[in-house]
């Protein structure tokens, strides 16, 4: 999923800290946003832009593309549910920690309406020149300049340090999409392969792993048939099995979702596996001849 | 969180599934005397894994002396990572089936998956790989539940009756108490045509934790260091390991990719810890927490800041630097959000020049640590 900058953006949990601080980035960086929900707010502003009890009711308002959510966990479900009912297709969840069978009620639900997912626990998405929704620094030119390389993530700050190496190797960024550290994810490694494979700005793309699950191995499938350049790096190599890093995604079991066994399904595909992130620029380099 | 089969098979019966009798003792005395109740007893260790069996932990006894014996023999022996302190007696039931039921997360229906098969005894992995035309693979709508007519024409042959209505009160149980994974091996018929639970495991989903906290105390907790406590309780992500390279990285990829840079530049981590998301202002803590290990000889400290603001985390850190006074080598490498302010902030109080790259960072810190001097 990559979202365009003359998509108009709602920010459910507008008022609270976190909510307020990136708005105010989100807005400042050129990001279409439209006004903010919280039902005990209705009716007032924040920010100068317009506060609604729920996102079906800024719905019935305006058109509204993208919802993005600063919600505490336990609120997930309800505001997820209600910005499905009001007819918008792209939700972004930042939120960490959501119970899982709250996040896979959201997941049937939105299906059937046609809603896209991003999330949950995810850090958002950055079209650099154009918008960003979610807490990524879009505003560091070190970091976001324009260019043509597609980077997917699961981690913000892994994806952060990626674009990053990407930028001081001469190249810009066309799209970043993270797509959270969760077990259960609205838009998978694949997902965004497939949408930055129909990028026409991108050119070559940056897959970042990491360690669990098996996305990595669904999306080699996917890779075998791509024409653009793909490098990849995993991060957990030296993550004992076990133990939950950090991300309740990243989580070896046995030998499902181990290091080993997604270097070779991305190496069966074609797909360059760096052992460390700043490989990754430089074999799409070579690979796209500059 | 996992919890033991003693902690799970009450979760069982509160949904109507049968379970043999039995209880939980800590010594052999009191094995043999609730083997002493019981008549012909299985003697189980309790601890959060599997393989048991294959470890001499449970025992099959047919008298109160019996379970003496076999009690006085596993409690003490380390199953996995763990120590057996308690057991789990219980009577013996005569197996007519054993079965395979679960319900749990699935990453790629994003729903709860149903798993039947009436071969039972044997790992999950090993049904799939010898009977997958006597698995049943389910995926259920969380928002309508299961029913018993979802199961029609669906079991496998040799399924034998009652299993649409068990497979309900399982996942009945599954949703009641936010499992993860809710898994009966074996399940059995007995002889006399009753469906009994002879074992369970319940994972509880981490997230869940909040709204299920009557659970907790009855969960395994983590197998904690006493610096990975005190982190818990600060509400650090923090593991320790037993290299020398001191590892501060903010989020769970980056530091993940962090030790996997150590690694890969002939070092060795000394610990994972993230103070990134919501715990980005914890940085004096961290240090101390990194620190207190004193097997470490260098320290790495690697910020990309998205969320959480490289300023905000460099300062928690230079403070606590400041308190501690370490006598490490200190190499830092910091971008993204806040990042002018967090080098200069690194320059005028260390007088020290942060990495441009992280691989150059990450060098020196390893060469640091085995004796070696930066270049």
């Amino acid at each position: 999923m990559i979202v365009r900058g003359n998509e108009t953006v709602l920010v459910q949990g507008i008022t609270g800290k976190q909510g307020t601080f990136w708005a105010e980035r989100m807005r400042e960086y050129g990001t279409k946003i439209i006004g903010g929900v919280n039902p005990k707010k209705a009716g007032t502003e924040h920010l100068g832009l317009p506060v609604w009890g729920s996102a079906s009711d800024a719905a019935k308002d305006t058109q509204i593309d993208v919802s993005v959510l600063f919600i505490p966990p336990m609120g997930v479900k309800a505001a997820a549910l209600d910005a499905i009912a009001g007819g918008i297709k792209k939700l972004v969840i930042m939120t960490e920690h959501v119970p899982v069978q709250d996040v896979m009620h959201v997941m049937a639900e939105a299906k059937e309406a046609g809603t896209k997912i991003i999330g949950p626990n995810t850090a958002g998405i950055v079209t650099p020149g154009e918008c960003f929704v979610g807490f990524m620094p879009a505003f560091n030119p070190l970091v976001f300049k324009p260019g043509n390389i597609g980077v997917i993530s699961r981690s913000g700050s892994l994806g952060t340090l990626l674009c990053l190496n990407v930028v001081q190797a001469g190249m810009g960024i066309s799209a970043f999409v993270g797509i959270g550290g969760d077990p259960i994810i609205g838009t998978t490694t694949t997902d965004a392969l497939k949408a930055l494979d129909a990028d026409e700005k991108t050119i070559g793309i940056a897959l970042v792993g990491e360690i669990g699950g098996s996305m990595e191995e669904d999306a080699a499938d996917y890779a075998k048939g791509m024409s653009k350049p793909i490098a990849s790096f995993i991060a957990g190599a030296a993550s004992p099995p076990g133990k939950k890093m950090g991300h309740a995604g990243a989580i070896v079991m046995g030998n499902k979702g181990s290091y080993a066994g997604k270097k070779a399904a991305l190496e069966a595909a074609g797909v360059t596996v760096c052992a460390t992130p700043s490989g990754v620029p430089e074999v799409l380099k070579e690979k796209l001849g500059l | 969180m996992n919890f033991e089969e003693h902690a799970g098979k009450p979760l069982l019966r509160a949904a109507g599934i049968e379970t043999p009798p039995g209880e939980v003792v800590t010594t052999a005395d009191a094995a043999k005397a609730v083997a002493a109740n019981l008549g012909p007893c299985v003697v189980k260790a309790q601890v959060p894994t599997g393989k048991r069996g294959k470890a001499g932990g449970i025992a099959v006894v047919g008298t109160a002396d019996e379970a003496h014996e076999a009690a006085a023999r596993i409690l003490g022996m380390t199953i996995g990572e763990f120590k057996v302190e308690k057991l789990l007696v219980e009577g013996q039931v005569p197996i007519a089936t054993e079965l395979y039921a679960a319900i749990l997360n699935d990453p790629e229906s994003k729903g709860p998956l149903l798993l039947f098969s009436p071969e039972g005894g044997m790992d999950i992995e090993e049904i799939a790989e010898n009977h997958p035309d006597k698995l049943l693979r389910h995926p259920i709508d969380i928002r309508n539940g299961l029913k018993e007519a979802d199961l029609d024409g669906k079991l496998p042959a040799g399924t034998p009756d009652g299993i649409a209505a068990l497979m309900v009160k399982l996942y009945n149980a599954y949703r009641t108490n936010d499992a993860e994974l809710l898994e009966i091996n074996p399940l059995v018929v007995t002889a006399d045509g009753t469906l009994m639970a002879l074992d369970c495991k319940f994972t509880l989903e981490d997230s869940s934790i909040p709204r299920q906290a009557e659970l907790v105390p009855h969960g395994t907790p983590d197998k904690l260091s006493g610096l990975e406590a005190r982190a818990k309780e600060l509400d650090l992500k923090f593991f320790e390991f037993e290299g020398n390279v001191g590892v501060l990285a903010n989020g769970a990829g980056l530091t993940m990719t962090t030790m996997d840079a150590v690694r890969h530049y002939g070092g060795a981590p000394a610990n994972f810890l993230e103070i990134g998301g919501e715990s980005y202002t914890k940085g004096t803590e961290a240090l101390k927490l990194v620190l207190a290990n004193p097997g470490v000889k260098s320290l790495l400290v690697n910020f990309c800041g998205a969320f959480a603001r490289c300023d905000v985390m460099t300062d928690g850190i230079l403070k606590a630097w400041a308190e501690l006074k370490p006598d490490i080598p200190v190499f830092w490498t910091i971008h993204g959000t806040g990042e002018e302010e967090a080098q200069a902030m690194v320059r005028d109080q260390l007088r020290l020049e942060p990495f441009d790259l992280m691989d150059d960072a990450v060098k020196a810190a390893v060469a640091a640590a085995s004796g070696e001097a930066a270049q």
